[in-house]
């Protein structure tokens, strides 16, 4: 960002021709910059972390993160242009959301529009919520696999089968997988829509628990319950939470 | 439910027999002189109507009493039964019946004159019981023939829409693009290999055009079809994609569906290599031991990869494919070991004739 009308963007596709493509279109363009090209999630994380790009043009099926996980890790002020070949659920999220992309093959004309509109948006940081849009292009009945934690440069990814809960700390969840916690900006009802409904249940207001780690139910004042999890932790259950909880395990016997 | 209270062309048959049935029993009792035809016919209709619902009825005995399969003996006990409780309170209702005319003509007896007509009426009713048994069985017979032909068709139709599913799920759109895509960025940066990449798809879409017609083709044909398309991916995926292929003399022609390790290979590019930053080696083995044929797909994976969208469409379509073509002969196994993904299929060796 030397200069002020200059544009400076990230490429990331894993492979090589697809990268080549848009490089070769992308400068073309005046007043382009191409700061890097990224073959992987980790990779275009780290690039973006390091080089501030203006926009990022993302592909979905990388290996390690793929493009929805890049965009929840991105800084919002990075307009994103998904590129993508076919792939029917997520174009109905791009629909349902309005997020720009474009499909491969793409002529010169429509990478223009699509860098012309990005453009437009740099630094704006009322974005679509990334959580929501990775949700709409889940097939129905499936859901978050795993999660993704950014830790300054470096990347966590937990897999929800080892999550034992998340906690609600003002914008951010704490997660609590395999002895360790990890914050994530994100709100708890939003982690909790993404998250199996028969494996996860909100036994109070600030707090999701992994149902499979349940021990037991303690009674530890008049009316009001707790819960202890298999790895020794106690959250508080609130009213409906408890009722939630019964029947949760209810159907479970 | 009595198929007379149903809704339907059910009721039709029932509905003439009731007729014919009063023009029967109006006869029985006006012939002999036991009742004028006026009276017979008064008692005969409510009787006739009588019969006919209790007929009804007989539909599920006689579907319940088969007579086939050894079970003869207890269906005929069965019936025997029916009969007698059918026919009895048939003829008290018939009693009923009289007692509810005497009122209107006190000074005829009619209901000392049927009770003397009862033993006759009876036997009538046994016999009525069984004639309309024989006539459910029948009645049922054509309805199992019928249904069997209609379930005949059904499974025709679902076998032929599974093989056209089948058939189009073998060919990922994914693929048609990404090509595309990768020929157009070589054109620009490097033609001759954009020339290559076209003259890959196009044998690859040719073969598999030739293919999907045939019934059966060889696997040495199915192999060389794959590595068509791993040709093409080879050059979307440069150095990540290497490919390691064993077919051994005996297996080579032994047939299987055309198409079929298709869904198989390209799960081993995009659930596999396409995970992972370093690629891999996609290993293809074909060997005829003995009575069978084995063949071996086997991908390196990321196993902190969770599964891709669609995962899991491919494979189901083998599995569905194997067991429409040999049933219970072929075995199919599917496993994901530490860093890597396994298919193991097993069929009967047929050689083309």
């Amino acid at each position: 960002m030397t200069d002020a009308s200059e544009t400076s963007v990230l490429i990331v596709d894993d492979e090589a021709p697809a990268r080549a493509i848009l490089h070769e279109l992308l400068s073309a363009e005046k007043g382009v910059r191409i700061l890097a090209e990224c073959a992987n999630g980790f990779e275009a994380v780290k690039a973006a972390t390091d080089l501030h790009p203006d926009i990022a043009f993302l592909d979905i099926e990388m290996p390690k993160l793929d493009g929805f996980e890049v965009l929840e890790l991105l800084d919002p002020r990075i307009a994103v242009v998904f590129v993508t070949a076919y792939d029917s659920y997520a174009l109905r999220a791009f629909e349902v959301h309005a997020v720009d992309y474009v499909l491969k093959p793409f002529r010169a004309e429509r990478l223009r529009d699509a860098l012309a509109r990005a453009r437009e948006r740099i630094g704006r940081k009322e974005r679509t919520d990334p959580h929501e849009l990775a949700r709409t292009a889940r097939p129905t009945g499936q859901y978050l696999k795993r999660v993704v934690v950014r830790d300054g440069a470096q990347v966590h990814l937990i897999p929800t089968a080892k999550l034992d809960y998340a906690e609600a700390q003002d914008d951010y969840v704490a997660l609590k997988s395999e002895g360790k916690k990890y914050l994530k900006q994100q709100t708890l009802a939003s982690l909790a829509a993404a998250l199996d409904p028969a494996r996860f249940l909100r036994v109070h207001r600030s707090y999701v628990i992994n149902i499979e780690r349940l021990k037991r139910i303690e009674l530890y004042a008049k009316n009001s319950h707790a819960a202890v999890l298999s790895e020794g932790t106690r959250i508080p259950i609130s009213r409906e939470g408890h009722a939630r909880l019964k029947a949760a395990l209810g159907e479970a016997e | 439910m009595n198929p007379i209270l149903e809704r339907g062309h059910r009721r039709l048959p029932y509905l003439a027999a009731a007729v014919a049935l009063t023009a029967i029993l109006t006869g029985l009792l006006a012939v002999p002189g036991a009742f004028s035809p006026g009276e017979a016919a008064a008692i005969a209709f409510p009787m006739a109507a009588v019969f006919v619902l209790l007929a009804g009825s007989v539909r599920y005995t006689c579907r319940a009493a088969p007579l086939a399969g050894g079970r003869v003996p207890r269906s005929v006990a069965t019936h025997a039964a029916g009969a007698a409780v059918t026919s009895a309170v048939w003829v008290l209702a018939g009693a009923a019946v009289a007692r509810l005319l005497s009122p209107l003509w006190p000074e005829r007896g009619i209901p000392a004159r049927y009770a003397a007509q009862v033993p006759v009426l009876f036997f009538a009713g046994v016999l009525l019981y069984l004639v309309s048994a024989a006539i459910h069985y029948v009645l049922l017979a054509f309805e199992a023939a019928r249904q069997a032909e209609r379930q005949a068709m059904e499974l025709q139709i679902l076998a032929r829409e599974a093989e056209l599913k089948a058939l189009k799920a073998q060919i990922h759109p994914h693929f048609l693009f990404n090509s595309l895509n990768s020929i157009s960025a070589l054109v620009g940066s490097d033609p001759p290999r954009a020339r290559e990449m076209c003259v890959f798809l196009s044998e690859f879409l040719r073969k598999s055009l030739a293919v999907g017609e045939k019934k059966s083709i060889s696997v040495g044909e199915e192999l060389s079809l794959a590595k068509a398309y791993l040709d093409v991916e080879g050059l979307r995926f440069g150095a990540r994609l290497s490919v390691e292929e064993n077919l051994d003399e005996a297996g080579g022609p032994c047939l299987v569906p055309p198409l079929l390790l298709q869904p198989l290979v390209e799960n081993a590019v995009r659930h596999g290599i396409a995970t992972r930053v370093e690629g891999g080696v996609i290993r293809l083995e074909a060997r005829r031991m003995g009575s069978r044929l084995r063949i071996v797909i086997e991908n390196p994976c990321d196993p902190e990869e969770p599964p891709r969208r669609g995962s899991g469409l491919g494979l189901a379509n083998v599995r569905q494919r194997l067991s429409a073509r040999y049933g219970s002969e072929a075995l199919f196994a599917a496993r994901r070991l530490a860093d890597s993904f396994l298919v193991v299929l097993s069929v009967p060796a047929e050689l083309a004739e």
